[in-house]
């Protein structure tokens, strides 16, 4: 068995594999290893923080394997990421924080190792949820005002699966109102800020205008609309989130955040208490921070629903990825039209760096086209606005969620409801969709756009055919912009800029992957995009794997100052690392 | 192509969700124009697609109740219910016209 140590110097992380035989493998030994090493670390081993720390390699492996040995519970598990969410509360990424039922199940698991049966490697891992997926008990907004309150009598399928193998539910995370938005700036609980804001990294390449504003106004954001949710995850207050994907809202806060989101095949996982914005489109997404990591949440999600006949019904295997070493049969296909216009020169460069990694490894890889790339962030407008004035028209507050005072008849208490409870975003969507959706407009517009989308997804068809087995593109146009420069415009032409890269995949429903290749200028973490034939999510993230372990992208340094009280009272400022 | 008071009338109508302001408006007039970019694709002899999922089959299941028996649930997240009903407010009172409503487009 190999297990990873790591050794700290000063700000450096410098990662050592000793390879220590099965029999002399006890605490003891771990622990006079870990000693060593926290000579050199500036936190103190008091705070647990360096514990956590060195289980924080992103390897859940390395966590599950420590929970199962019992060099940490479960319930301590649980408790340090609690304390983490509450000193990075300045971070807004969770709407609702269930403690006292993460504890209960955080207990139970505890229970479960001590007997010796634990449910899965999943058992006792902290995750979060979006706000969009049902969970029972705890309050579900979708970051609306129409749905505050709204405690949900059941668990959406996602849900259930996770907690059935055990894993510890500490919230819900924030995001765009109804998931619409490319920041998750437009909910009514505020804005998440990203993480990677108050990063060393970050702070070094900033040119500070006073020491005390720069911070409140240089924030960037996290990207959207799973901000909460890969903010959560790049903090490290918990080691998977579900996010959801309709044009990008997985992948786009993933590059942001510096993450790994992957998007998985339409009808692969239920969507089964997730709350819908696109049908034909939306999908769960996976957040974790190494592609590892998110085979194994997707092996514990995938498979067909009764609740959902959306679900395909072939058998899904869970898979191990293979640690891949030869990568000279794959066929790499950099598609020419997502050199979008505004596309950044680090990320175009980031892009060639990477194309040419494959080369020199001896891949095939080689330029092709999908034409209709442009159309489709204007067939999603289309088709998104559409679904979404149906989608919404469930909420009237008779059933559930806000309901206004008005009485004077139900047509007009329902559209004092809708006023009072969607935001302008929302309500600039549904009367686009009812727009496009007039009888004079069906026929031009939706119908119109339903054709466009099956010209982009032969395009995909076409190119996969033609002997490409992974397409690389970038996931973004540029790194995260500043929040202050994001308001500038509204949210639909933003969604219209940031979702040009990641919306193709949604319309032809293939699986795609964001995985964190390096950092720009400004020190803020760039995704690549890897998108995979239908149902091969094995192959797609075994070349995410592969390309990850090439990049090396750096653990992020963040910085939380002192007066954010939690687990840091006794040193000035903490280093994760 | 610009949308009438009388369409966007109607739209309020269907959508029951007002144009709260004059950026309203105008956001949907943007969405309009944005969309008419769909107009320079050729899209003849191509049928429409509904679903990725299309070449599978949509499957029956047996008709046999499974779930239920839930009302107490249910009715937990209403605000206004009377017994086993949900409450609503007189119906077949359709809303007032644009003269008669407060409402943004009363001004255009």
């Amino acid at each position: 068995m190999k297990y990873k140590v790591f050794y700290y110097c000063n700000f450096l992380l410098v990662f050592r594999t000793l390879k220590l035989r099965k029999n002399l493998i006890k605490w003891v030994k771990y622990k006079e290893l870990w000693q060593r090493g926290s000579r050199f670390i500036r936190v103190t081993p008091r705070s647990g923080l360096c514990h956590l720390a060195a289980l924080k390699g992103g390897l859940r492996f390395q966590v599950s394997a420590a929970l199962k040995e019992g060099h940490v519970t479960p319930t301590e598990l649980c408790q340090r990421c609690l304390s983490l969410i509450k000193s990075t509360k300045f971070l807004n990424a969770y709407i609702t924080v269930a403690e006292e039922t993460a504890l209960k199940q955080a207990e139970e698991s505890e229970k479960r190792y001590r007997r010796g049966q634990p449910l899965g490697v999943l058992d006792g891992i902290p995750i979060a949820v979006k706000d969009n997926f049902n969970t029972a008990g705890i309050e579900t907004t979708c970051a609306s005002n129409m749905l505050k309150g709204y405690i949900s009598p059941y668990n959406a399928t996602v849900v259930q699966k996770l907690l059935d193998q055990g894993a510890v539910l500490l919230g819900k995370t924030n995001l765009d109102e109804f998931a619409m938005g490319s920041g998750s700036t437009d909910g009514v609980f505020g804005p998440v800020r990203n993480p990677w804001s108050y990063s060393r990294q970050y702070k070094e390449k900033s040119v500070p205008k006073s020491c005390s504003e720069d911070e409140e106004s240089n924030w960037v954001i996290t990207g959207g609309s799973s901000g909460g949710s890969a903010a959560a995850v790049s903090s490290f207050t918990c080691f998977a989130a579900l996010g959801s994907d309709t044009g990008g809202s997985t992948r786009n806060p993933a590059a942001h955040c510096g993450v790994v989101g992957l998007k998985p095949t339409y009808g692969l996982i239920s969507r089964h208490g997730l709350i819908p914005l696109v049908n034909s489109m939306d999908v769960p997404g996976i957040l974790t921070r190494c592609v590892d990591d998110a085979a194994v949440v997707l092996g514990s999600l995938a498979g067909h629903d009764p609740k959902d006949s959306t679900t395909i019904q072939d058998n899904f295997k869970p898979f191990e990825l293979p640690n891949l070493t030869d990568v000279s049969k794959l066929s790499i296909g950099i598609p020419k039209e997502y050199h979008a216009p505004g596309l950044s020169s680090e990320i175009l460069a980031l892009w060639s760096k990477a194309a040419d990694l494959f080369k020199n490894a001896g891949a095939k890889v080689v330029e092709v086209s999908l034409p209709h790339t442009r159309y489709s962030i204007v067939c999603y407008h289309v088709l998104c606005t559409a679904e979404v004035a149906s989608n919404m028209a469930r909420f009237d507050g008779l059933e559930y969620g806000h309901r206004s005072d008005m009485n004077k008849s139900t047509e007009s208490m329902y559209a004092a409801t809708r006023r009072e409870g969607f935001n302008e975003v929302v309500r600039g969507r549904i009367l686009s969709g009812n727009y496009f959706l007039l009888k004079q407009n069906y026929e031009n517009y939706f119908i119109k756009a339903q054709k466009v989308r099956r010209l982009i997804a032969n395009d995909f068809v076409k190119v996969f055919g033609s002997g490409v087995d992974i397409l690389l593109t970038p996931t973004t146009l540029s790194d995260a912009l500043p929040y202050m420069e994001f308001i500038k415009e509204d949210n639909r032409t933003r969604s219209a800029q940031d979702d040009v890269l990641t919306q193709a995949a949604n319309m032809a429903g293939l699986p795609a992957i964001n995985v964190p290749t390096g950092l720009s200028e400004r020190g803020l973490p760039v995704g690549l995009q890897f998108i995979g034939r239908s149902f091969q999510e094995k192959q797609l993230l075994t070349v995410a794997k592969w390309f990850e372990k090439q990049v090396k992208f750096p653990m992020i340094q963040l910085e939380v100052k002192r007066h954010y009280h939690g687990a840091f009272q006794h040193q000035k400022s903490a280093f994760f690392s | 192509q610009k949308a009438t008071v009388e369409v966007l009338d109607h739209l309020e109508h269907l959508a029951l969700v007002d144009f709260r302001d004059a950026e309203g408006v105008e956001r949907l007039q943007k969405a309009i124009q944005f969309a008419e970019q769909l107009h320079e694709v050729n899209t003849d002899g191509v049928e429409p697609m509904d679903s990725v999922l299309e070449d599978r089959c949509l499957y029956l299941r047996e008709d046999d109740v499974t779930e239920g028996n839930c009302t107490n649930e249910l009715l937990k997240n209403a605000r206004e219910k009377v017994e086993e009903y949900f409450v609503a407010p007189p119906g077949n009172i359709p809303l007032p016209k644009l003269e008669e409503r407060e409402t943004f487009l009363q001004g255009s």
